[in-house]
């Protein structure tokens, strides 16, 4: 990979970490806590996945590891809409 | 009002949701019998695993509670008196209620051969069940893991991972035959044997072996003997029926329910694993034990049980599980038959899977990512994603929500078509033009 690669990489995971959050899809949960366990800031994701609201946690550092542990692909991300409602 | 609410699974806290969602006045209290209360029993497999401690399986804090103001009792329901609206508690006076949700869930179905009762004979019903396994679970040790569907393999994996050795015996010529197919199967049971499992077919427990009241070994019908320290089982589940059977409440299964998720006595609703729903659209009487299709019923029992006349509307049902650490789907109606290793129902299983109406099969993918495509007069009606999940949502979302796919139907019917991107590509122009 050229220096040029690792520099459009690193682009790309800035912009979705600045810009997209975590959603849930409820029906697939069943709130083992796996993404609670592996949140490195203890954020409690397994009460989004309940409620079915998605994480626009201020401290969510979007690092990926809820998406990456949960078993059941009950995590994803997606682009944050700047003029949609917050909720946390 | 009085809410009184047996069982603290899934649905019993829903109910508990539901019911103060519109009533913030009337008493409501649950009553259960396991230590632990509420907490996510499907998480027992992660515990296993070693993936997740088992204090992180409590899902709410304790605010939430206080919040939902209710009454919880660590207590066993011994019966119902329906006439006088009275419970019978264990050591406790008399409980009264107006209306009255059972939720107690299913329990395994026990081994029956001589020996089942003694030490390191396993089941995995509950949290204290996972500790017990664990305690014993130690490096080195042997295990014998007997039974079929999620469960079995939950124990399988589970200890595997903490060092031990497992042969995992089935009655059966395959692994889960009534929702997967052949090929499916044996994805499962070669990564099976990938992680160091030894299977063995055909094989049935006639007796397990012991010594000072510890398991040794088993013996097979065939007369083959083998040593292990321990045996799990998962032969299936039952509903809990028990209460619901000595109050006289209509069964069959489970505890049969109309739409309202009400009992043959009107002020007695029942919901979860224990209830088996009449389903408006098909006209049948179903069980399932799946986590989502719980939570829908207690909350809608719950809804019901305060005065609310809300039907419970039937989802497509739909699991999402680890195979031998393969991500599986199953959405919809997916296989049929009977399955030798299961007796009923197992956990994390649905009934309607196996019913299976008029439906052509398309295949794709190879060894670990595999798709499988039921296909109807112009829908999809179940499909089964094994190992790439991206199909996993789509096919969810083209099952449940009836789909027109008649402009790829023949395309998809072709031999030899990437059956996966043809369903990428159309789900991709359905998304667009939607």
């Amino acid at each position: 990979m050229s220096i040029l690669n690792v520099f459009k990489t690193n682009v790309s995971r800035q912009a979705t970490a600045s810009s997209g959050h975590v959603v849930p899809d409820s029906y697939r949960c069943v709130q083992c806590g796996i993404c609670n366990y592996n949140c490195p800031i203890g954020i409690d994701v397994r009460s989004h996945a309940w409620t079915g609201k998605s994480v626009k946690h201020s401290e969510c550092l979007t690092c990926g590891e809820c998406v990456a542990r949960c078993p059941r692909g009950v995590l994803r991300f997606e682009r944050t809409d700047l003029f949609a409602e917050k909720d946390s | 009002m009085r809410y009184v609410i047996i069982g603290t699974g899934v649905a019993g806290f829903s109910a508990v949701e539901a019911i103060r969602s519109v009533d913030r006045s009337g008493e409501v209290i649950m009553l259960g019998d396991d230590p632990h209360g509420y907490y996510s029993r499907p998480g027992l497999a992660y515990v296993l695993t070693g993936e997740l401690q088992d204090v992180s399986l409590f899902p709410k804090k304790r605010e939430e509670y206080t919040r939902l103001d209710f009454i919880y009792k660590k207590v066993r329901v011994l019966g119902i008196d329906r006439a006088n609206k009275k419970l019978q508690l264990e050591k406790e006076p008399l409980q009264s209620y107006d209306k009255l949700l059972i939720a107690t869930g299913a329990s395994a179905v026990p081994l029956t051969v001589p020996g089942a009762n003694l030490q390191g004979v396993m089941k995995l019903d509950d949290l204290e069940d996972a500790r017990r396994i664990l305690k014993h679970a130690k490096r080195g040790r042997t295990a014998i893991v007997v039974g079929g569907g999620i469960t079995a393999l939950e124990l399988t994996e589970g200890l595997v991972a903490r060092g031990v050795r497992v042969q995992y015996l089935l009655r059966g010529n395959r692994y889960w035959s009534n929702v997967l197919d052949e090929h499916e199967s044996r994805i499962v049971e070669a990564r099976l044997q990938e992680e160091g499992v030894t299977l063995q077919f055909r094989s049935e427990v006639s007796e397990i072996i012991g010594r000072g009241g510890k398991v040794t070994g088993i013996r097979l019908l065939d007369g083959r003997a083998m040593k292990c320290d321990m045996v799990a089982f998962a032969v299936g589940i039952k509903p809990r029926l028990d209460l619901a059977r000595t109050a006289d409440i209509a069964l069959d299964r489970g505890i049969l329910v109309n739409e309202f998720l009400q009992t043959n006595d009107p002020q007695i609703f029942a919901a979860g694993d224990v209830a088996q729903v009449y389903d408006p659209l098909s006209g049948r009487s179903v069980l399932d034990s799946l986590w989502s299709p719980a939570r829908e019923q207690g909350y809608t029992a719950g809804l019901n049980m305060a005065g609310q006349k809300k039907p419970y509307l039937k989802a497509v049902p739909f699991n999402v599980t680890r195979l031998a650490g393969l991500t599986t789907t199953i959405i919809g109606a997916v296989g049929g038959g009977v399955d030798e290793d299961v007796v009923g129902i197992a956990r994390g299983d649905s009934e309607t899977w196996r019913q299976l109406p008029d439906a052509i099969v398309v295949q794709g993918g190879f060894e670990v990512n595999h798709v499988r495509v039921l296909i109807g007069e112009d829908r999809i009606i179940g499909a089964v994603v094994m190992g790439d999940q991206k199909l996993s949502a789509p096919l969810q979302a083209m099952v449940s929500k009836k789909i027109n796919i008649a402009s790829i139907r023949d395309t998809l019917l072709r031999k030899d078509v990437k059956i996966a991107d043809v369903l990428v590509d159309f789900w991709s122009h359905h998304l667009a033009s939607a």
